[in-house]
């Protein structure tokens, strides 16, 4: 609503300062070629149909065109080495579950997937408290290892497979103790167990820091 | 009197004829197109249907054939859902509007030569009399006529549809399929017009004849060699025709949930669906009677062949019927699945673009056709 009028007894305006805008996008850039769609439908529809033929001459001739699997029936052998899908409670050597139920993966636990119910072993002064059920609900789970980091007994590990999820029901995705206790200590051979036997002293030498005799 | 019992079983044995034809093609091809976009996109595609034998634990998958099959019990024991305010005539109609002129196009379209059942069946030779029939449901001098007549009717049931069901998206919908078609409807038409001025006439089994001849001696006279510019228009207006990506603006689910059958549910749902597949088939049987060769092999007539070279080969009716109802199947069949790479080809238009497409380019380009073709036939006839 400015008139001359106004503006002619004010202070010369401040231009304000312009700044280039920045563009976030391109402008479509499209030669005449391309602008004509017919040329470009029809690469298209060579490589969709390139596509089509070259699957279907794998799949006539036996071998698969899809890079997809029937899952349940078909796993990918692919999967990295690393990959840690599957959590595993680890023994002793009698055999029963090193979890001594301190709740400190289900505290960590930032998916809150774990329950862990404690018991009492008053015959086993060494691990009075051990896991009645420890449980982990595997439709929610995000496989963050961090379970893992937490444990101070080294009781639960995750190992490098998937779990075999396919259910009707998510309360068919609870994993149970019984089926993560499929590890056995005697074939492990990243870390034996049990851990040799070592003297403070011997720890202390074979270190360097014992004192040295000259 | 004693002709009339022939001529109708004959009609009746090839009503059936079309219709089976029909009918399968629309159930197999929801089988193909969901295959074959899966193989073109490295995936697998349907494939946990099965039957299982009874007693046995024998599952039948087939491919994922049986997928049809489901869909087709999904949608009728669906519940049968009525919107509250609806109107109920139209609403009730509309389906039937849409399903029933893609029945009717196929009437008037040819799928195998003059046959002669009294030759082909030696113990019923008195019986026919020596008649022959062309192998087509109604032999109309007015046969593309009637074929316009009957695909411009399936507008009025988009609309009602989309009308009747009292539903915003449904109204948006249903007026974007009438401008759609109505657009398109004049291109193919327009497209057309230079075929009939070509071979003279609109019956599509004189029209089939008039190709199974030579051009230039070399190619057969298909309509694609005559009119390749007149068979491309007609390709992309019938595929806008039938409202299929990339021209499902009418249906657009990412804007107008379904459009004109938003408020549609179990086998009217289904009608709609299947009238679409239909016409896909039925499309394809267009394409190939007008533009190449129809139920013919290349350089094949009635009578045989006439290669370019001159050489004949003289075909007897037992082999050439199943030949030419096989090519008119093959050919069928084969436009159907183009028809099917183009839809999982293309993205979608925008709706200006459509009708643009539609206003600005293909009619003009179909009028500058018509007017060649004019020119050429005028030339050809001697000028004056």
């Amino acid at each position: 609503m400015s008139t001359p009028d106004m503006e002619k007894g004010s202070a010369p305006r401040v231009q304000p300062v312009r700044y280039a805008r920045k563009e976030y996008w391109n402008e479509p850039t499209m030669n005449w070629w391309e602008k004509a769609y017919l040329p470009e439908v029809l690469r298209g529809l060579a490589i969709t149909t390139g596509v089509f033929l070259r699957n279907m001459g794998k799949w006539i001739t036996g071998r698969r065109g899809a890079v997809t699997t029937y899952y349940p029936e078909e796993r990918r052998a692919d999967f990295a080495p690393r990959n840690r899908g599957k959590h595993v409670l680890t023994q002793r050597p009698d055999g029963s579950v090193q979890c001594i139920a301190c709740n400190m993966c289900a505290t960590v636990c930032p998916a809150k997937v774990i329950e862990i119910e404690p018991g009492f072993d008053m015959n086993d002064p060494a691990h009075p408290k051990y896991p009645v059920r420890f449980e982990i609900d595997y439709s929610r789970c995000v496989f963050c290892g961090m379970c893992v980091e937490a444990c101070p007994e080294d009781a639960i590990r995750m190992e490098p497979d998937v779990p075999n999820l396919v259910s009707d029901d998510r309360y068919n995705m609870w994993m149970t103790m019984d089926e993560m206790m499929t590890w056995r200590p005697q074939s492990d051979v990243a870390k034996p167990y049990p851990p040799k036997p070592v003297s403070l002293t011997r720890a202390a030498r074979s270190e360097g820091g014992a004192p040295s005799k000259h | 009197m004693s002709s009339a019992l022939p001529d109708l079983v004959m009609a009746l044995v090839f009503i059936a004829y079309s219709m089976v034809m029909l009918l399968s093609f629309g159930g197999l091809l929801t089988w193909v197109e969901r295959k074959q976009s899966a193989v073109m996109s490295d995936r697998i595609g349907a494939n946990r249907a099965y039957i299982r034998i009874p007693f046995t634990n024998i599952k039948l998958v087939w491919m994922g054939l049986f997928h049809g099959m489901a869909d087709g019990a999904k949608m009728l024991l669906k519940e049968n859902f009525k919107p509250n305010a609806h109107d109920k005539l139209g609403y009730f109609l509309a389906p039937f509007v849409v399903f029933t002129p893609v029945l009717l196009v196929f009437a008037v379209v040819p799928f195998g030569g003059t046959i002669d059942p009294g030759a082909l069946f030696p113990s019923l030779a008195n019986w026919f009399g020596g008649r022959t029939y062309p192998m087509q449901i109604a032999q109309l001098d007015a046969g593309l006529l009637v074929v316009f007549a009957f695909s411009g009717l399936t507008i009025i049931g988009a609309m009602l549809a989309g009308w009747a069901s009292e539903n915003k998206f449904s109204l948006l919908g249903g007026l974007r399929a009438g401008s759609q078609m109505i657009s398109y409807e004049l291109v193919m038409g327009l497209t057309v017009m230079g075929l009939i001025l070509i071979y003279g006439t609109v019956d599509l089994g004189s029209i089939v004849r008039q190709q199974s001849g030579q051009l230039l001696g070399v190619l057969p006279a298909w309509g694609v060699f005559q009119q390749p510019l007149a068979a491309f228009l007609f390709l992309t207006a019938a595929i806008a025709e039938n409202k299929r990506i990339p021209f499902d603006l009418p249906e657009a689910e990412s804007e107008l949930v379904a459009g004109y059958f938003t408020e549609y549910s179990a086998m009217k749902l289904g009608l709609f669906m299947f009238s679409e597949f239909i016409q896909i088939a039925i499309v394809a049987a267009l394409f190939s009677t007008l533009f190449l060769g129809g139920y013919n092999l290349p350089f094949m007539s009635d009578a045989g062949f006439l290669l370019p070279g001159g050489r004949e080969i003289a075909l007897s009716q037992g082999v050439r019927v199943p030949l030419q109802m096989l090519t008119f199947l093959g050919k069928v069949a084969l436009l159907c699945v183009v028809q099917i790479q183009i839809r999982w080809t293309l993205p979608r238009f925008r709706y200006d673009q459509m009708l643009g497409l539609s206003w600005k380019l293909l009619l003009p380009v179909s009028v500058a056709n018509l007017v060649a073709t004019v020119l050429v036939q005028w030339w050809r006839g001697g000028g004056a």
